[in-house]
């Protein structure tokens, strides 16, 4: 009942000497990078000397703004000749994250969400349809391949217009969706709308991932579609979605050991925690030929769940993200970050330094709406004016976030000032 | 030229007691008042008898506000009154942005209150067709 056997379950004693093996072929990949051969240097680190799961400790953590310093390529251990593919992370312009990939690794990366989908018991019969961004985000293209590998049909049909995807769905019975728990929240209301039984569709199963979501809303979107629904974790930097992945059971998310050495850290100290403590996840990927990165802070929040799954692989799983550890908010799917909104209104003179972020959930989709305050010196007492304004902020947000936000202008004062440590953010989203 | 003070203000309950608040405590009357909404905001336009006075007072306590140019002329409060003027600005293609009017029940006359782009030109037609143009202190003495 595996896609991989051998690797599946294999006995915890032979997973961990694998890692290690992979482990030391990472680091030496990645020391000949800039980055790291710096890093390293640095702090005088002799990678040949890291053989233990204990002496990774010694090894700095990497972090997104690391990733970002070394853009384009500072942790590129190949030529580009050898690269196939890129993504980049959501969210961002500028200096983005950029990931790229060896054709092994394009490979490899199939193979692991090939992997996961069969363990959910998804076999080449199944139809997918994928309804997750495609492009320089990792969700679309990620399943896309690991389908096709375990040799299913896919509709590619990426995110929105939703009529065109119910049409998909009558005209091509697809058994599996990939799918944001909100936007699959908003589609089963279109579909009733039409006057569709969702359950009369025969989907099966449905993959949710790229933004976090709760026990009840998952249970809520089984009864409403009819279906099973399976979580599924992955970041960019670590290859994109299957990093983590439900099996039948669906218990916590399997690790891919084989692909990653997973840590629990405190993200105040950075001390290691143990298995079955609530902390935030560290990876390293080992198994990755054009960017192998190490000791990634992901600033997810979750625990490692020591105990074996009844499914019988012998992989470990961590429990469904509890949050991050840093300020990032997830907005239908895309990763944004307060800064980012800040830097925008603080450019615009019209307006104050002061800002609330507001999430919301109009209809099953996610909306951002923005609070900021008219700078009273340069108030010209036009309403028109205003209008023009506001429409000139959203779209500034909108060509860096991506979203589109809602902006109100405030009274000035009418907002916490921003010293000190203002809460900026309220989420006021029920899922 | 007369002036107006626009003031911004949220779509909430008290906003407009807060600048008459601030505006009775100077001793500052009101001629007119009008909102112009648009959602969760909008403008609070106010003629007043120091409108340079007013308008400092309200920015002195953190309130988004400034003095307008504005045309005022006076009218006759009769059928046609407003249309004689209206028509003189269709004829010359000048655009009125937002405007609005009071009746002086005494005189039998009214007063139309406008902002338009170009003030001088529209200021000047007006008078050449016999409208009598008020300042500041004439609006005041009405």
């Amino acid at each position: 009942m595996y896609y991989n056997n051998e690797i599946e379950t294999m006995p915890r004693a032979d997973i961990e000497k694998l890692q290690m093996t992979r482990l030391k072929k990472a680091l030496h990949a990645a020391a000949s990078t800039p980055y790291y051969s710096k890093i390293y240097g640095e702090a005088g680190i002799d990678v040949s000397k890291i053989t233990t799961f204990d002496h990774m400790q010694q090894l700095p953590f990497t972090t997104k703004n690391d990733l970002r310093m070394s853009y384009p390529t500072g942790m590129v251990t190949v030529p580009l000749s050898e690269t196939v593919r890129m993504h980049a992370s959501s969210g961002t312009t500028g200096k983005s994250t950029v990931i790229f990939y060896t054709r092994r690794d394009i490979e490899q990366w199939a193979e692991q969400v090939a992997r996961a989908m069969y363990s959910t018991g998804a076999r080449k019969e199944d139809i997918l349809q994928n309804m997750m961004g495609y492009g320089l985000f990792t969700g679309g293209l990620g399943l896309h391949y690991g389908a096709e590998k375990l040799g299913c049909l896919v509709i590619p049909s990426a995110a929105g217009n939703s009529l065109r995807q119910i049409q998909l769905m009558q005209d091509f019975h697809p058994t599996i969706i990939h799918i944001t728990p909100s936007y699959a929240l908003h589609l089963v209301e279109v579909i009733k709308e039409q006057g569709i039984d969702p359950h009369s569709l025969g989907i099966k199963k449905a993959y949710f991932g790229a933004e976090p979501y709760s026990d009840a809303t998952r249970e809520k979107l089984e009864q409403l579609w009819g279906v099973k629904a399976y979580n599924c974790y992955g970041l960019s930097e670590m290859n994109g979605p299957g990093v983590a992945f439900e099996c039948a059971q669906q218990a916590g998310m399997h690790i891919a050991e084989d692909y990653y050495i997973a840590e629990i850290i405190d993200p105040e100290t950075g001390q290691r925690l143990p298995d079955g403590t609530e902390g935030e996840l560290v990876l390293t990927h080992i198994n990755r030929e054009a960017m192998p990165i190490i000791r990634y802070r992901t600033r997810d929040l979750t625990r490692i769940i020591p105990e074996t799954c009844g499914c019988g692989k012998t992989h470990r799983r961590i429990e469904r993200i509890k949050g991050r550890s840093d300020d990032m908010i997830i907005v239908g799917g895309v990763n944004v970050f307060p800064s980012q909104i800040e830097a925008v209104i603080m450019n615009i003179p019209e307006v104050g330094n002061n800002y609330q972020i507001i999430l919301e959930r109009e209809e099953g989709l996610d909306r951002i709406h923005i609070k900021v305050e008219l700078y009273s010196k340069l108030f010209k007492g036009d309403l028109k004016a205003l209008q023009k304004l506001n429409k000139e902020i959203v779209e500034k947000l909108r060509a860096l976030i991506i979203v589109t936000p809602r902006i109100e202008f405030m009274e000035p004062g009418s907002l916490p000032p921003s010293e000190g440590k203002a809460k900026r953010v309220f989420d006021n989203r029920v899922i | 030229m007369p002036h107006q003070v626009s003031v911004f203000a949220e779509n909430k309950p008290g906003k407009i007691s807060r600048v008459t608040e601030i505006l009775s405590r100077n001793s500052i009357n009101i001629r007119a008042i009008t909102i112009s909404d648009s959602g969760d905001y909008g403008i609070i336009k106010l003629l007043l008898d120091k409108p340079a006075q007013g308008n400092e007072c309200l920015k002195s306590e953190g309130i988004a506000s400034t003095l307008k140019d504005i045309v005022a002329i006076k009218i006759d409060d009769s059928p046609g009154g407003l249309h004689k003027a209206a028509s003189i600005l269709a004829s010359n293609s000048i655009n009125v942005e937002d405007a609005y009017g009071f009746t002086i029940r005494e005189k039998n006359q009214a007063v139309f209150v406008f902002q338009v782009e170009d003030i001088p030109l529209t200021e000047k037609l007006l008078k050449n067709a016999g409208f009598e143009l008020l300042s500041d202190s004439e609006l005041y003495l009405l």
